[in-house]
């Protein structure tokens, strides 16, 4: 069968719209130049650069600490979640409870920073906690809205489990606890590490949330590198930024193997 | 399905229970109801099943055998009854502390274990060492020869494997009751034909009672010791295949259970010896005499079509009809007639293609039909 350009040259233009600066970033972070956008030939001193600065190095920590522990907790409320929403069945307020859980998928991040910072401000007024802004602050944000892609994820999963197999489990004499540890959790797991990872990337990548949230002495990576960017693009920001796509790239694909393997098994197993 | 015309030998009375009115049951369903809702899934089933038994519930899909069936695993609560099993009440006691097992329709076999650690779950789980249960799941997989595959995951099995992990999973612990829910149903005919001796084999070995879900009904007569049809959440005739298949007691069962020509009449003459009934279709028709009926009521004639007889001759049976053949099935061992009457009415006759060699009958031919009175069955409802 012959087949036509046409598609081939579309699907180039795509990947070349898409792409393109992305390439660049990397290339020109092997730039020996000063100036961002004179090619000078190869080099990896801006990574060097990179790691002697540190400002950034902190930044990487704070922000590696916060994708951590909210991913982790983002995990346990959305799997939490999920079970209410696939298990219980119809019960009041389950409608309001899915469109909560949810409603952080689509909402404006200004406008969950904003109300996020609005809440801290006063709760610490009345109830003095917490104390001040800071990482903590920031963990809790980032937990309240990568927990509504954990949540979706781990929602289908347990949809799509056959409940035979928790019930076979308690036939044979389980409880209801030795049940969830021996059959859902390992049937559902592939869901939760996929949803970790996606969390964890969603974490380091925040920006805007970080910055309302953020108090002194808690800058994350990106709120650095915007600050730096603003005073002029410097290629150690490249080199940086490079970093961060490859970790991102990295877990957005295991992610993806993960969930794929899981349905391909699945699939086989019928 | 059963074609024997033989009277049936006696068995030995200890091997019938269910004959036997001082006998015991193992398991006593008594007045067990469940609602979902406003939906009366199981309505007020009595039922007793005893020790050794293969029970079949035989059902069309949403006549409620399976919740049933689940009811006696635990997974259900009744609405309203009791369920004794050896002389306990099971009501408030959680699936997990029952002493019953079950096999589900999936199979339900946990992905992320291998057949073997699968087989020796339900053993860890009542507290056998480990070395004690891999033993005892090697036992049984030997029993339904799987032996070779218990390193292997569930995915790696074929659909008939995976069919006997599962039954072995529900045999290890030895249950006192076995429950079975559409066992062979995933499984294509030819295997499911091998597959139904080898239940029944595995079920002889252990002599652990099952109870089988099932809406295949010619599975029911192959494997049953008896079956219970079951319609609208109720049982409609209990009774072991040859009753059920023979003697149904109502049009539907004899519906349900292979194939039937129902005839709608009055009773016309009863004497002690013969009755006559007045069909539209066929017009007065002989048959043995039924007890209880009045002269005047509608009754129902139940004729099997293995009952009926061609021929080119007139016969000499009281019941003989004239018809047109209008279709030839052969099936094999079998051929299947499709006879139009004389009053428009189709007919279906089962002969065996051997019977048939000598006097052979064809399409667009005028043939004789003819029964016996005792071939027709009268049903009142």
């Amino acid at each position: 069968m012959k087949r036509g350009w046409t598609l081939p040259i579309l699907a180039l233009l795509g990947f070349v719209f898409l792409y393109a600066p992305i390439v660049a970033l990397v290339v020109f972070s092997f730039n020996e130049s000063r100036l961002v956008t004179v090619w000078a030939g190869f080099s990896t001193r801006w990574y060097v650069a990179l790691f002697n600065d540190r400002q950034i190095l902190q930044a990487a920590w704070i922000s590696l600490q916060v994708a951590v522990a909210s991913a982790t907790l983002a995990t346990v409320f959305g799997v939490l979640a999920a079970f209410v929403l696939a298990r219980l069945g119809r019960f009041r307020g389950r409608l309001l409870l899915t469109g909560m859980t949810t409603a952080p998928l689509v909402m404006p991040e200004v406008i969950t920073g904003l109300s996020l910072l609005l809440l801290f401000v006063a709760m610490e007024q009345v109830l003095g906690w917490p104390g001040g802004r800071g990482m903590g602050t920031i963990i809790i944000a980032h937990t309240t809205f990568c927990l509504a892609f954990v949540a979706v994820i781990a929602q289908s999963r347990l949809r799509d489990m056959d409940e035979s197999l928790e019930e076979a489990a308690r036939d044979l004499g389980a409880g209801p606890v030795r049940v969830f540890f021996d059959i859902t959790l390992p049937v559902i797991a592939p869901a939760i590490v996929a949803g970790w990872l996606l969390a964890f990337t969603l974490s380091l990548d925040d920006l805007v949330i970080a910055s309302f949230v953020s108090g002194p002495g808690a800058s994350t990576l990106p709120m650095v590198v915007f600050s730096k960017v603003r005073l002029g693009v410097s290629p150690d920001v490249n080199a940086l930024a490079t970093i961060i796509i490859a970790v991102v790239a990295l877990s957005i694909a295991t992610a993806g193997v993960i969930l794929y393997r899981q349905n391909k098994r699945r699939a086989q197993g019928r | 399905m059963n074609q024997q015309r033989s009277a049936t030998r006696p068995l030995a009375a200890d091997t019938r229970p269910w004959r036997d009115p001082a006998a015991r049951p193992f398991l006593s369903i008594r007045g067990v109801t469940k609602q979902f809702g406003l939906f009366t899934a199981v309505d007020g089933i009595d039922l007793d099943i005893f020790r050794g038994e293969l029970f079949c519930l035989l059902g069309a899909s949403g006549c409620g055998k399976s919740t049933l069936l689940r009811m006696l695993a635990g997974f259900e609560v009744p609405t309203a009854g009791e369920i004794l099993l050896d002389g306990q009440d099971m009501s408030t006691v959680p699936p997990h502390r029952r002493p019953t097992n079950m096999m589900f329709q999936s199979y339900a076999l946990f992905p992320h274990m291998t057949v073997e650690k699968n087989v020796m779950y339900g053993l860890l789980r009542e507290g056998m060492a480990r070395a004690a249960a891999r033993d005892r799941a090697q036992d049984m997989l030997r029993l339904v020869k799987l032996e070779k595959f218990g390193g292997r995951k569930p995915h790696q099995l074929s659909g008939g494997q995976r069919q006997r992990v599962a039954l072995a999973r529900a045999l290890v612990k030895q249950p006192k009751l076995l429950l079975l829910d559409e066992p062979l149903g995933a499984l294509d005919k030819k295997l499911r034909e091998e597959t139904q001796f080898e239940l029944v084999r595995i079920q002889e070995t252990l002599g652990t009672t099952f109870i089988v879900v099932t809406h295949d009904q010619e599975e029911a007569m192959t494997i049953a010791t008896r079956i219970g049809v079951m319609r609208d959440g109720g049982l409609v005739q209990v009774g072991e295949p040859r009753e059920i298949y023979e003697a149904p007691e109502t049009r539907f069962v004899a519906d349900f259970i292979g194939s039937v020509n129902l005839f709608e009449g009055q009773v016309d003459a009863a004497a002690p010896d013969a009755m006559r009934v007045l069909t539209r279709d066929l017009g007065p028709v002989t048959l043995r005499p039924v007890p209880g009926l009045t002269l005047g009521q509608t009754v129902w004639i139940a004729l099997r079509p293995e009952r009926l007889a061609l021929s080119h001759a007139e016969p000499t049976a009281p019941n003989r009809f004239r018809a047109l053949v209008e279709d030839v099935g052969y099936m094999g061992q079998l051929s299947i007639y499709r006879l139009r009457l004389r009053g428009g009415r189709l007919v279906q006759a089962t002969l065996s293609s051997r019977s048939m060699e000598d006097d052979p009958i064809s399409w667009d031919e005028e043939v004789w039909v003819s029964f016996a009175p005792t071939a027709g069955r009268v049903l009142t409802e």
